[in-house]
């Protein structure tokens, strides 16, 4: 037993070894990439200035502003800086804590005319004996329209020197850009969310239409079944116009798929066969709302009404592992593969409605938006040969739930 | 030594088992599940289903070899065992089963990642997810290479490798996904394999007049014994004997068994707290507890549940079927000291469920049909157990190490890669016991997973630094442990117990840390705190 604890022993001495060689020789390329003084104080900056950057980013509230605070200090150079809102100071790192309601009634007025001022010890009383404040730079942080909501306030032991006005009315140029991007972020966020909301799903007109001719025909040969047709229809829209939430699980999507098909059956009969193939594993993945419908739809469309005789479409979702598998297929008239791409690309562009293909795409991008760029639909098709289209659904994803 | 070597049933029940496993996974839900109904195409599987799938999945080599030998060995302290695997399931149920569910997590990385936000914490938890899987795969290949030797003759590395790549190969090829159906088979056919040969040896037992298992141990039949670990004898006249591995001892029919050292014997075996220490116990009690909470491949079934209540009702229904299963290991235990007492000389105590059918019943008909059955419930313990653990291990290599959305290629990768460690582990870890490695990924799991599920689910203030941190000193410290028992050399006195069974300390610290160094971190409380607590806990029927 004494060999095992040699060997334990050499294991974590291989593991420490390796860890020091790996720490050493980033040390060493650190090191190489920075030769000169000029070169180093550049870094430095640049790499204070990162550091602020990424809390100045996420918006001004007190926990990113007190992180920001720090570096930006750094930047100025100063003994003690403010950041002051239009309702007091939100953050100040170094000295004069004690002189808040002064900073916050410079920034106040400083806000309030867009500009800078220097404070000189006069504006600055005090009646402690260790202060060290004798002067201040107050510099707005403007934004691109003009108007300014916070002001950086640099505290100086002496009268402020012209190096230091200069370094804090560059450092609050440079803030107020960080605001303005971070303001960018956000409004990229909303119009991102809008989009999605834009995306929603849709029951194409095509369909109401069908559905109210076929129910039509029968309200006189057969009005009980034609009273059927109609509350299954109604069950239809009532899911497919519901207000809450964007995403469903795979059997709540089947059930819709159902009524679906019972409407078209009566247009069809029995040329229209499904066959489905459901591992009962995944019947609780979420996914976005009526996007397999859609699916269902362009199969029956484009693959069975073109054509003579029976249609098969078959849907089947298998488990994999941390993901989900469905495919629906038709042995219908298939179409050219480029005829598809050009056609999706032409709905892309024009997002209208009338397009053939805006079933298929509007699934497609709202799968992406919901699960990342690589849970894109996959279309298998050739003329004559039928088209099966796939996508892989995971089984959990941060934000998707039915 | 009875050997089953020459039984001509037990290779042919064993294959057929396999192919059948097998073949219900390729070919299953093409028969069960084709359609043209969408009510059946979107019925949901109902909680008695997931249950014995859920089952299937649990009882591994363990609890189906492991359990009835240390009860052969230990007596009644170790009853602790398959108490505490059962119950297990009542801590589950009690603090997780409908909140996980309702947070739509997957696997335990997905619920860090839910709950806390944090990239980092995932990281962390896959790497326990992988740890322990790869522990908990570790007694199965070693069950299984003793099955192998002992039913065939075989030397032990070659049944291990043969396990290995059969279920390394049916993994990556799709075979043994998470399939329901043959996932409840496996639950009853082992349930039916313990059994039926249960009520025959019950039978045996009454008409040989009710032999004691605890004192007046002696052989059924002439015996030759050959020693596989050195080991003190002390025989029934007194004397003592010392032997040393490769000596053979024969003992004639109605000989008494000599008592070895450091095996209980006589009403040290039926008293409780006769040989294992205090704090042993409370360790096994805690880590079994709480454990089962953390296994990976147990919480993956969750997801198919139709919702929170379902996933209760599962759990409740899983209590059921494993306490069920698991008052048979025990019989088999007592009885094997009556029939198979040349066990205790051995030390291969974990075979007794293995050969106490042909032991007790004879080699006739009966007995090799008896012993086929148990030998193909073996077969299907650690094939379920070992391709459950190994699709979820290579699941979140696939997803977490190999990158997100990542094609079969990279899980049949990630497969190949979840096989092999756990093979190398188990062949270089031959001499523990298999109950006690699985008893060691038990601890791991209590000490990481357990608070950060029971913390993550009912406390609000706990934050991702404070998970991180948790994890790290009560799981490292019992990773720690386990790497020191399986590697390391023999200790004595306290610190041996401490590395032994370590959840009695590292469970508490995993608690503690957790808690302190939220509360220090108070400030980086994720934002959606609210939000996730709801989500976790109202009932799905508000839909909010």
């Amino acid at each position: 037993m004494g060999a095992n604890l040699s060997t334990v022993a050499s294991v974590l001495a291989l593991i420490s070894a390796l860890a020091a060689a790996v720490a050493a020789v980033l040390r060493l390329r650190q090191r190489r990439a920075i030769a000169t003084d000029a070169q180093r104080a550049t870094y430095q900056v640049l790499h204070t200035a990162g550091m602020a950057a990424e809390p100045l980013r996420a918006g001004l509230d007190r926990v990113n502003a007190a992180k920001a605070v720090r570096h930006l200090r750094t930047l100025v150079g100063a003994p003690g800086l403010a950041l002051v809102g239009a309702d007091g100071v939100i953050a100040l790192d170094g000295r004069g804590a004690h002189h808040n309601a002064q900073l916050a009634a410079a920034g106040e007025r400083a806000i309030a005319q867009h500009r800078s001022a220097v404070l000189g010890e006069s504006d600055l009383p005090c009646d402690r004996v260790d202060c060290i404040v004798r002067g201040a730079v107050v510099a707005p942080l403007t934004g691109a329209d003009g108007a300014s909501e916070a002001v950086l306030v640099a505290i100086a032991d002496g009268q402020p020197a012209p190096g230091l006005v200069q370094a804090t009315l560059e450092t609050a140029r440079w803030a107020a850009a960080q605001l303005a991007l971070a303001e960018l972020d956000s409004s990229r966020d909303r119009l991102a969310r809008a989009e999605v909301r834009a995306l929603r799903a849709q029951i194409s007109p095509h369909f109401i239409y069908n559905a109210l001719t076929a129910i039509a025909s029968f309200v006189r040969t057969d009005p009980e079944r034609a009273r059927e047709l109609i509350l299954e229809f109604a069950e239809f829209t009532r899911y497919s116009f519901r207000a809450h939430g964007e995403f469903t699980t795979l059997a709540e999507e089947l059930r819709s798929i159902d009524r679906y098909l019972t409407i078209e059956r009566a247009r069809f009969g029995d040329r229209l066969q499904v066959r489905l193939q459901i591992a009962p594993e995944v019947l609780p993945v979420s996914l976005p709302f009526l996007c397999l419908q859609p699916l269902v739809e362009n199969a029956i469309r484009h693959g069975l009404s073109r054509k003579p005789g029976v249609g098969m479409v078959s849907i089947d979702a298998t488990d994999a592992g941390a993901e989900c598998h469905i495919t629906v297929e038709d042995d219908g008239v298939g179409m050219d593969p480029a005829t598809l791409i050009a056609g999706m690309a032409q709905a892309a562009a024009e997002s209208d409605d009338s397009g053939q293909h805006v079933g298929l795409s509007n699934v497609d991008e709202r799968l992406r938006s919901a699960f990342g760029d690589q849970f894109g639909l996959v279309v298998e098709t050739a003329l004559g040969a039928g088209m099966k289209v796939s996508m892989r659904v995971p089984k959990f994803h941060p934000g998707v739930r039915a | 030594m009875i050997n089953a070597a020459h039984n001509p049933f037990v290779i042919p029940t064993v294959v057929l088992m396999t192919v059948a496993t097998v073949a219900i996974g390729f070919y299953g839900l093409r028969l069960a599940r084709t359609t043209s109904d969408f009510l059946v195409a979107s019925r949901m599987v109902s909680p008695a289903w997931n249950a014995a799938a859920i089952g299937g999945e649990y009882l591994s080599a363990a609890s189906f070899l492991g359990i009835a030998g240390l009860i052969l060995k230990n007596g009644v302290d170790v009853l602790w065992y398959p108490v505490g695997f059962a119950a297990g399931y009542l801590a589950l149920l009690l603090f997780v089963a409908a909140p996980l569910r309702r947070s739509g997590a997957f696997t335990l990385p997905d619920f860090c990642e839910m709950r806390l936000g944090s990239r980092r914490l995932r990281t962390l938890a896959t790497v326990f997810v992988v740890f322990i899987g790869w522990l908990y795969l570790v007694p199965q290949l070693q069950g299984a290479g003793l099955t192998l030797a002992t039913v065939t003759g075989a030397p032990y590395a070659l049944g291990a490798l043969l396990v290995c790549v059969v279920v390394t190969a049916n993994v990556a090829l799709g075979g043994m996904r998470a399939i329901t159906f043959v996932q409840a088979f496996q639950y009853w056919l082992k349930l039916t394999a313990l059994a039926v040969p249960a009520i025959f040896l019950v039978l045996v037992w009454n008409a040989d007049g009710r032999p004691s298992p605890v004192d007046g141990l002696t052989f059924p039949q002439a015996t030759v014994v050959t020693i596989e670990h050195p080991a003190t004898l002390t025989m029934t006249d007194g004397s003592v004997l010392t032997v040393k591995a490769g000596d053979e001892l024969t003992f004639p029919a109605g000989a008494a068994v000599p008592a070895v050292a450091g095996m209980a014997d006589g009403l040290d075996w039926l008293l409780p707290g006769r040989g294992g220490s205090l704090f042993g116990t409370y360790s096994l009690i805690l880590a079994t507890f709480l454990g089962t909470m953390g296994l990976p491949h147990v919480l993956v079934r969750f997801y198919t549940n139709r919702d929170g209540a379902a996933a209760r009702r599962t759990t409740l229904v899983v209590l059921a079927m494993v306490g069920a299963f698991y008052l048979l290991p025990t019989i088999y235990g007592a009885l094997g000291r009556i029939y198979t007492p040349q066990l205790l000389l051995t030390g291969d105590t974990d075979a007794a469920v293995l050969l106490l059918p042909s032991a007790a019943i004879g080699t006739g008909l009966g007995g090799q049909l008896l012993a086929a059955l148990v030998a193909a419930g073996a077969f299907a313990a650690f094939l379920s157990t070992s391709s459950g653990l190994l699709t979820s291990v290579a699941g979140v290599l696939a997803t977490d190490v190999f990158g997100r959305g990542g094609s079969v290629h990279t899980f049949r990768l990630a497969a190949v890669a979840g096989g092999v460690i756990p093979l190398l582990l188990a062949l270089n870890v031959a001499s523990l016991d298999v109950s006690q490695v699985v008893g060691l990924a038990f601890a791991v799991a209590a000490s990481s997973f357990c608070p950060l599920l029971v913390l993550g689910i009912w406390w609000r203030g706990l934050t991702a630094a404070g998970a991180v941190a948790g994890i790290v000193t009560g799981g490292g410290a019992a990773v720690a442990a386990v790497l020191v028992t399986v590697l390391g050399p023999p200790l004595s006195g306290w610190p041996a117990e401490a590395v032994a069974q370590p959840a009695a300390w590292t469970v508490p610290l995993a608690f503690t840390t957790m808690v302190l160094v939220s509360l220090a971190t108070r400030r980086h409380l994720p934002g959606t705190v609210g939000a996730t607590m709801l989500r976790l806990h109202a009932p799905e029927s508000l839909h909010l």
